[in-house]
């Protein structure tokens, strides 16, 4: 069967630790899993922080939809608020005027509505150097926002969106007054959408992005359709972030101007410089860490609170970003060889598979 | 038929001629030489036949097709790949993704975004064969920044031959390959399959000598002389101009 004389014997061997270590690459770290059963167990453990918590979703959704394409394409943007603004409207509006009732099929409509803004505006943003890309992603955002202000019979203009009302989710859960709910739904969206993000980040498609990102003219060389890629992921990121913008209009049940602002899209830059890029939880992450840096900071000086998280900032880049992520590395490092250690004792032979693909 | 032909092959900078009908022809399995002292337009050609660059004026036929209007990724897909005089790697991902990356693309699942890398046995297959082929399997785990230069040469045609071409353009596979890492470099490259079409492009003569049934020579933008390896080393006009300063050096 096998031609090659030398390595024959060792190829079986050799095709077992590929698809396992490929199988591993994608594999729940323990850390990870801490990290949801964290946030899950918030619900239970800080029931009069709801409203923050709720915004940290929202505001971790929406920091995701920006990693996408910054993280594991290359793509910088200041322009996101276009897709949780637009989303933001559409969702509002629909529930105010009862064209689709239910909260979680409006979300989804929602999002399909800022993917296809996504993808008609991608052609715009994929030519160019970065610069470009941040003024054009900016210049869409503050368009769409000058759009909402010119119609305000439609949008409410800067009163914002009034008389919305959200039936309760799937006909059952109404978003109560102590936002409990509300929590609820948006941190399950939350998963849900990470678990589709985790998926295409490790898929054929995911590890194409990450080879354009590093090399596009090698990425071209091997038969990649780059533009296309960009393409898609730039439209999956606009339906990420059109989501959380819907959340926010459904929780809150109302909608502003303020859906379209840079500082919105600011923020999001904020947040993934703290929590970092390309490993998906950076945006999570750094959306805990600035809102409640900023719910700590703004109750100590409510006036000044942006100084101080100015302040952080300025430390995080200067610090730099590889000493953080150093620590980091290495505490997630213990952890998964604890797991791993666990792992063995559990399955005895899938771990005689992993324990020689061991590479990170 | 030649498996890949160019007519009239012309591309303008400016007022500079880097390539001046230029008829190439590579026979189909050849070991095909394109040689030529510095700065006489071979990384034009070579970047033409991909479609980094587009011609000024002439046609590029692949098996008969015109590609000429085909963009880089299309002509991989087509049965042409090639790799780069300076490494073009994917410095962040390890060979074993790298190569995982050519596979699934060529095998068609490059944009499938909810199946695993690796998930099917015919890709992890086609990965494995790539990697012993080109020596890289103990080092197949690591980052591909950290290599040693000769294993990212290695990788670096491993990763155009993943894409299965027929043609395979291999611009100065040896260069900046230090002797002791040479060996393993040339015998990779002696191995490939006999019905791959090589089109080489490269500055060290005794690869080409050892290599080629078949040397181009191109001077100034132009073809010079062609013909088989015999007849060009003996032809006075490229000692003239090209081989004697090469050899005797």
């Amino acid at each position: 069967m096998v031609t090659t004389s030398a390595t024959a014997p060792l190829t079986p061997v050799l095709a077992d630790d590929v698809a396992a270590y490929l199988k591993r690459r994608s594999r729940w770290s323990p850390l990870e899993v801490v990290f949801w059963i964290f946030a899950f167990a918030s619900i239970w453990l800080f029931p009069d922080k709801y409203l923050i918590l709720k915004d940290t979703a929202i505001l971790a959704l929406f920091a995701l939809s920006l990693d996408l394409i910054l993280g594991y394409a290359g793509i910088i943007s200041l322009g996101q608020a276009a897709f949780f603004g637009i989303a933001g409207y559409f969702s509002g509006l629909v529930a105010k005027y009862g064209l689709i009732n239910e909260p979680v099929i409006a979300l989804v409509c929602s999002g399909v509505v800022a993917a296809a803004l996504g993808f008609v505006t991608s052609f715009l943003v994929l030519r160019g150097s970065d610069l470009t890309r941040l003024m054009v992603t900016l210049g869409v955002s503050l368009m769409l926002g000058e759009v909402a202000n010119r119609y305000a019979s439609i949008t409410g203009g800067a009163d914002g969106l009034q008389g919305v009302d959200i039936a309760p989710v799937l006909g059952r859960w109404s978003f109560d007054l102590y936002g409990h709910n509300g929590y609820v739904y948006c941190l399950i969206v939350l998963f849900v959408c990470f678990v589709i993000a985790r998926r295409i980040v490790y898929s054929p498609f995911g590890l194409s992005l990450r080879s354009l990102k590093g090399n596009a003219l090698r990425a071209a060389a091997i038969g990649i359709p780059v533009k296309w890629r960009l393409v898609a992921i730039y439209t999956v990121s606009a339906g990420f972030a059109g989501i959380a913008g819907a959340l926010l209009t459904q929780t809150t049940a109302f909608c502003s101007l303020d859906v379209f602002s840079l500082e919105r899209s600011a923020d999001l830059l904020l947040v993934l410089i703290i929590g970092g890029t390309g490993y998906l939880y950076g945006g999570l992450i750094g959306a805990v860490i600035y809102k409640f840096l900023q719910d700590w900071i703004a109750t100590l000086t409510p006036q000044y609170w942006q100084f101080w998280i100015g302040l952080v900032l300025v430390v995080i880049v200067l610090v730099g970003r590889e000493r953080v992520e150093g620590w980091i590395a290495a505490a997630r490092g213990s952890v998964a060889r604890l797991g791993d250690r666990l792992w063995t004792r559990i399955r005895p032979r899938s771990a005689a598979l992993g324990g020689a693909a061991d590479g990170d | 038929m030649p498996i890949l032909e160019t007519i009239g092959l012309e591309k303008r900078f400016g007022g500079i001629l880097a390539a001046a009908n230029v008829n190439l022809s590579v026979k189909k399995g050849a070991r095909h030489a394109l040689i030529g002292p510095n700065g006489a337009g071979k990384t034009t050609v070579i970047n033409l036949l991909t479609g980094v660059l587009r011609p000024t004026a002439g046609r590029i036929m692949l098996e008969g097709r015109d590609i000429t209007d085909a963009a880089p990724h299309e002509r991989v897909r087509l049965g042409m790949a090639r790799t780069f005089q300076i490494n073009q790697l994917f410095l962040d991902l390890t060979p074993l993704e790298s190569i995982g990356l050519v596979v699934s693309e060529r095998l068609g699942t490059g944009a499938d975004w909810w199946r695993v890398v690796g998930s099917k046995p015919a890709v992890t297959d086609e990965i494995v064969e790539v990697v012993e082929r080109f020596r890289l399997t103990d080092v197949m785990h690591e980052r591909t920044a950290i290599l040693p230069y000769g294993k990212q040469r290695l990788l670096e045609i491993a990763l155009a031959f993943a894409c299965r071409p027929r043609v395979l353009l291999l611009d100065e596979p040896a260069a900046g390959v230090p002797e002791a890492e040479r060996h393993e470099l040339l015998a990779t490259i002696e191995a490939l399959p006999a019905e791959v079409t090589v089109l080489l492009i490269e500055h060290d003569m005794d690869l080409v000598f050892s290599f080629a049934d078949r040397i181009s020579v191109l001077v100034n933008g132009a073809l010079f002389v062609d013909g088989a390896p015999e007849d060009v080393a003996r032809d006075p006009r490229v000692k003239a101009v090209y081989l004697g300063e090469e050899l005797d050096a």
